[in-house]
């Protein structure tokens, strides 16, 4: 019996504002780097480039549509771009797996990445994935070996490198080919450990608490840039990418060119180093001396004394 | 007002209805899960914490495997003061700092991973050796900094590497920062390719997500221990994704060794010999003086590769003119404890 007339209906109301979720920037970036009609990577690829030629096939045993890889005319000169493409109707999402590669798909990226080696021509990956494909065929294919080489194989090429983050970057998927001598992130894209999804099943026990989830990570371009991990944020065109594609590729051009302009002047022997040295330098930790009053001070139970 | 009683029946039918399962008692930890034979602890050190009956494979910890990789010959820790730091101030059911801090007094660890010298049958090397105890032996920057790192030390001390994974992936507390730590393992990794030293790799279970996708995929020679579960995404997240029904060996040792994924499947106790059989075959006495490509490339520039990355008090102060009113906080307070002479090793 509710004491007052209405009072239910006021009670819900007032419950409803409440639980109004708060305006969330990164939820915002996330769904503008998912945007369907955000520019994927042959839109980039028929704007930036004047001729394209595309490669299928990893010459083992498939092909895989979620990832793109040839070589085209960049600036009058030569350039390898492998990229990760999603779709955009529904068919041709089921085609390109929403953009989830699987071992066939690395296996073809590395196939471009030996072309690049082989004719000495510039790389470019441009990264838009929810992740690697979680599929049981995909696992039985070796998924998990497919990424590590993939990643050991931009860590080794002796080719300037370059890495932009156009869209939705989640997990291992988008890290296969995201080690390159620069990093760059559009404005409104997001890369992250996991997708917010993912992370909320994981920590949160709980798909649906994704806008958690994502203030937790903070995947925008701000935080990338913040911890070191993007050398530089493209701009996008007012309101994002998908209002203007045209733009969005004039921006990304001039960045990949300025980048490439760059690494180009430095010899192979130092570039390989400072790829390495950057990845090698990614991270946070606090180190103590053992023994450390400031360690003993924050709680912190030192771990025993080395066996002798 | 009338539906209140009608509410009380049906709470108190569905209360009659709903007799929960009387709880499993939980097995101890000496007690083998499969075939529930008990054992006492001596029994378990002794047998590696592999039950004798079964053959099943008990979780262990960093140091008993150290202890028995070692065969008692005696392993040293370092670099024990490497702790987490909180770049993101992560919350997610509980804080970050607050799941560390009790991880490490449950394990005794300071994270993820022990770093140790050692020697296995007599032979000379590196192990890391993954916990899986300590947050899901989860891959933190600790985790990708200390195996990076020990990859630095096998090089300087020109000794193969042990690498013994059991982990969930990737720690999601720490974000992107955590993605990177694969890319970090794989640096250090390349680094032993061009010091042309072997990497030895033992996958525990469970070996998944970002560590399987990194170094634990790349080692020279690759092992597993029987029923480990190896693989990129986990049945749990495939059978949700796909809505595919799995077998129930899926992603275990023995698939992945039918697909081609491991070199073979050994047991935990025919372990240290099976390395130690490696390590002698792969014994090269000249190679000592070779001069590893990272040492070319340091002559070209004047310092080392390894030294150069050793002890890196990373901290990244950028400012961000793109997102104006964004406060600027330094990422990691690491204290150099390599400047303060003395205190390490």
């Amino acid at each position: 019996m509710s004491s007052r007339p209405g009072g239910r209906f006021v009670r819900r109301i007032t419950e409803r504002l409440h639980h109004a979720p708060a305006p969330s920037e990164a939820w915002d970036a996330i769904q503008l780097a998912r945007h369907q009609d955000r520019p994927y990577p042959l839109d980039y690829i028929s704007r930036i480039c004047t001729e394209f030629e595309e490669l299928h096939g990893d010459r083992y045993n498939g092909e895989d549509p979620a990832i793109v890889a040839g070589i085209g005319r960049f600036n009058d000169h030569p350039l390898v771009i492998i990229g990760e493409q999603k779709g955009r109707d529904t068919q041709e999402r089921t085609f390109r797996n929403f953009g989830m590669p699987s071992p066939e798909g690395y296996r073809k990226a590395m196939r471009a990445m030996d072309l690049a080696v082989k004719l000495r021509v510039p790389l470019l990956t441009l990264i838009d994935t929810p992740g690697a494909f979680p599929g049981s065929g995909a696992e039985e294919r070796g998924q998990g070996g497919a990424i590590a080489r993939s990643i050991a194989a931009m860590v080794r090429i002796p080719v300037p490198t370059v890495a932009v983050i156009i869209g939705e970057g989640s997990s291992g998927g988008a890290l296969a080919i995201g080690v390159a001598d620069r990093v760059l992130i559009l404005e409104n894209a997001t890369y992250s450990v996991i997708s917010p999804e993912g992370g909320a099943a994981i920590l949160w026990r709980d798909a649906a608490k994704a806008r958690l989830a994502a203030d937790a990570f903070n995947p925008t371009a701000a935080t990338c840039y913040r911890f070191g991990i993007v050398d530089s944020v493209v701009p996008e065109p007012a309101g994002g990418a998908h209002l203007d594609h045209d733009e969005a590729a004039r921006h990304l051009g001039q960045y990949v060119e300025r980048q490439f302009r760059e690494l180009s002047a430095l010899p192979d022997a130092d570039r390989l180093r400072q790829r390495r040295l950057r990845f090698r330098r990614l991270g946070a930790h606090r180190e103590y001396a053992i023994g450390d009053p400031a360690a003993v001070a924050s709680g912190r139970v030192e771990s025993g004394a080395p066996k002798p | 007002m009338s539906n209140k009683p009608i509410q009380v029946t049906v709470d108190r039918l569905k209360r009659i209805a709903h007799i929960p399962d009387r709880p499993k008692k939980p097995l101890d930890p000496t007690t083998c899960p499969k075939c529930e034979s008990h054992f006492r602890d001596e029994e378990m050190v002794a047998n590696a914490r592999v039950c004798t009956n079964c053959g099943h494979h008990f979780p262990i910890t960093a140091r008993a495997r150290l202890d028995h990789l070692s065969g008692g010959s005696g392993w040293r820790e370092i670099w024990t003061e490497l702790r987490a730091s909180d770049p993101l101030q992560f919350v997610d059911l509980e804080p970050y700092p607050d799941r560390a801090r009790k991880a490490e007094q449950k394990t005794g660890l300071g994270e993820a991973v022990v770093v140790a010298e050692l020697e296995v049958e007599g032979q000379p090397c590196v192990a890391a050796v993954m916990d899986f105890a300590f947050m899901g032996g989860s891959m933190g920057s600790v985790v990708g900094e200390k195996i990076a790192r020990a990859c630095d030390r096998s090089i300087e001390l020109g000794v193969p590497l042990i690498a013994v994974s059991a982990s969930g992936g990737a720690r999601m507390q720490e974000g992107v920062l955590a993605l990177m730590q694969m890319a970090k393992t794989v640096v250090g990794f390349e680094e032993m390719a061009d010091a042309r030293l072997p990497v030895i790799v033992v996958l525990a279970h469970p070996t998944t997500g970002g560590v399987w996708a990194s170094f634990a995929a790349l080692g020279d020679f690759t092992y597993a221990e029987p029923g480990a579960l190896i693989s990129f995404s986990g049945p749990r997240v495939i059978e949700q994704t796909t809505r595919e029904k799995l077998p129930p060996d899926f992603g275990l040792a023995e698939s992945q060794l039918k697909n081609g994924q491991i070199d073979d499947i050994v047991d935990r106790r025919d372990l240290p010999q099976r390395i130690g059989r490696v390590l002698r075959i792969c014994e090269r006495p000249d190679l000592a003086q070779a001069p590893t490509l990272a040492q070319h490339l340091s002559e070209a520039s004047g310092d080392r590769m390894g030294k150069v990355a050793e002890g890196i008090a990373h901290t990244v102060t950028h400012t961000i003119p793109r997102f104006p009113g964004k406060v600027v906080k330094k990422v990691g307070q690491a204290v150099d404890a390599r400047r303060k002479k003395g205190t390490v090793e």
